[in-house]
């Protein structure tokens, strides 16, 4: 969901573009962080607790706390946060600590 | 190796005004901001400032921030470098940034550090649960991209964050149906508490929250009367159906660069937890590094601006620059200062700053 009208502010968005959330398509505009198009979407949950499998979502919005890491283009532990979204993006959710140059984490 | 003479981590109002009263004196100074722009937690403030004409009083925060960051961008002494994170200290006066993917180690005759808070949380069950967010992460969400939390939204905390978020979520269109308070009374300012109020928002003091319910996100809070010592009262349990719950129960001093710098930290509750020591002139304890705004303790924003002048002057006064004009200045930036710390809202602030005083001389 995404604020229509305001009565102070004016939003500045980028060009409306198109990206993939675990394989569907979801649109956002270009530039604004990954979670918040993906927010927008209606997609809160974003990673699991590693022992658990707690669902996790949005928390801190500055980069700080970890709770929105995905695989973003086959990389994995991007801040969705802060990550600013580009077209074409594939965003995925991920699964255990991620696979960096080969080398998976404990 | 990147050369910076007064390098400035952070640009929320403490780091933009460090670098426009160090520059103003002469200075080359560098601004890093880890955000793709400047200003801090001051873009998404709609509400408008207190304080006197210094601290532009009556404009709304994100004016002031468009204000400064324009001054700052367009100062020829001021070298932006935004989507550039601080990532560590080493010794010798170095500092590496992380810019476009890349590390960048950058060398400075003087460092101020401007890097702000973060939100604290609160521990209870369930609180990990999606919808249950910073409440300045939410202010982010809405006013800075225009993306709504959700539709019904429970605010846990009365201070001043709590309350004016609580109001720029009714003004985004969405309900409120609670502002929860452990403490007897109401933290905030009262004109914005009083506003919240006219418009339909109760606020429940000595309430909290005892856990939060939902599938895959949050769908109902559990809340309980606390008695005078902050015990729950028996059968007071009732529960509140809400999708989001905003926790806005103070701020931590983001130090950790200093910490690496080996800058003396004394803990200090009334100012946040650590914060580093430091002079009247907002030096700490190494040689060359000064600390402006909410990471030397959390306070206003109004507050922030006039110790980024201070920590800004003094920073280019001990590189030789603006030697005439310093004690004036300063001077005028202290009664700045004394004007906005007065009153009973500025306590825990005075205390905070009394107390670490009484941790001894800062010596560089």
């Amino acid at each position: 969901m995404r604020i229509q009208v305001h009565p102070i502010l004016e939003f500045k968005k980028g060009k409306k573009i198109s990206f993939t959330y675990d394989g569907i398509t979801v649109e956002g505009y270009e530039g604004e962080p990954i979670a918040a198009a993906l927010h927008a979407a209606g997609v809160r949950v974003l990673s699991h607790s590693r022992n658990f499998k707690r669902p996790r979502g949005f928390w801190c919005a500055i980069g700080n706390c970890s709770s929105c890491n995905m695989r973003v283009n086959g990389i994995p532990n991007v801040r969705t946060c802060v990550e600013p979204l580009q077209d074409g993006m594939t965003v995925e959710t991920q699964q255990g600590r991620g696979v960096i140059g080969g080398v998976p984490g404990e | 190796m990147n050369k910076a003479e007064i390098l400035v981590i952070g640009s929320g109002p403490a780091g933009l005004k460090a670098s426009l009263s160090a520059a103003d004196q002469g200075a080359g100074v560098t601004l890093v901001e880890r955000d793709p722009f400047l200003g801090g937690q001051l873009v998404k403030q709609t509400h408008m400032f207190f304080g006197s004409k210094e601290q532009y009083a009556s404009e709304r925060g994100f004016k002031i921030a468009e204000k400064l960051t324009a001054a700052a961008e367009e100062h020829p002494g001021v070298r932006v470098l935004k989507g550039a994170a601080a990532l560590g200290y080493y010794d010798d006066n170095v500092v590496t940034l992380e810019l476009k993917g890349r590390v960048l180690p950058v060398s400075y005759d003087a460092m101020i550090m401007a890097t702000g808070a973060q939100e604290n949380t609160l521990m209870f069950p369930n609180c990990d649960l999606p919808g249950i967010y910073g409440a300045g992460a939410v202010q982010t969400l809405m006013n800075v991209y225009g993306v709504l939390p959700g539709k019904r939204v429970a605010m846990l905390g009365a201070g001043n964050i709590g309350v004016i978020v609580s109001y720029q979520l009714l003004q985004a269109g969405v309900e409120v149906p609670a502002i929860i308070e452990a403490a007897p009374e109401i933290g905030a300012y009262h004109v914005h508490a009083s506003k919240v109020r006219r418009m339909g928002v109760p606020i429940y003091t000595s309430q909290t929250v005892v856990s939060a319910h939902g599938s895959d996100a949050l769908e109902k809070i559990i809340m309980v009367e606390l008695d005078d010592s902050w015990q729950p009262v028996p059968d007071t349990v009732r529960e509140l159906d809400v999708d989001v719950l905003c926790i806005a129960v103070g701020l931590t001093p983001l130090t950790e660069i200093l910490f690496q710098a080996g800058c003396e930290i004394a803990y200090i509750p009334e100012l946040g937890g650590h914060v580093p020591r430091r002079s009247a002139v907002m030096e700490t304890s190494v040689a060359n590094i000064y600390i402006a705004g909410d990471v030397s303790g959390i306070e206003e924003a109004s507050a922030a601006m006039v110790e980024g002048t201070i920590a800004g002057l003094t920073a280019a006064f001990n590189l030789g620059y603006g030697r005439d004009s310093y004690e004036q200045k300063i001077a005028a930036a202290n009664l700045e200062l004394d004007a906005l710390r007065k009153g009973p809202t500025g306590e825990k602030i005075r205390t905070g700053l009394q107390n670490l005083k009484k941790t001894g001389e800062v010596r560089q």
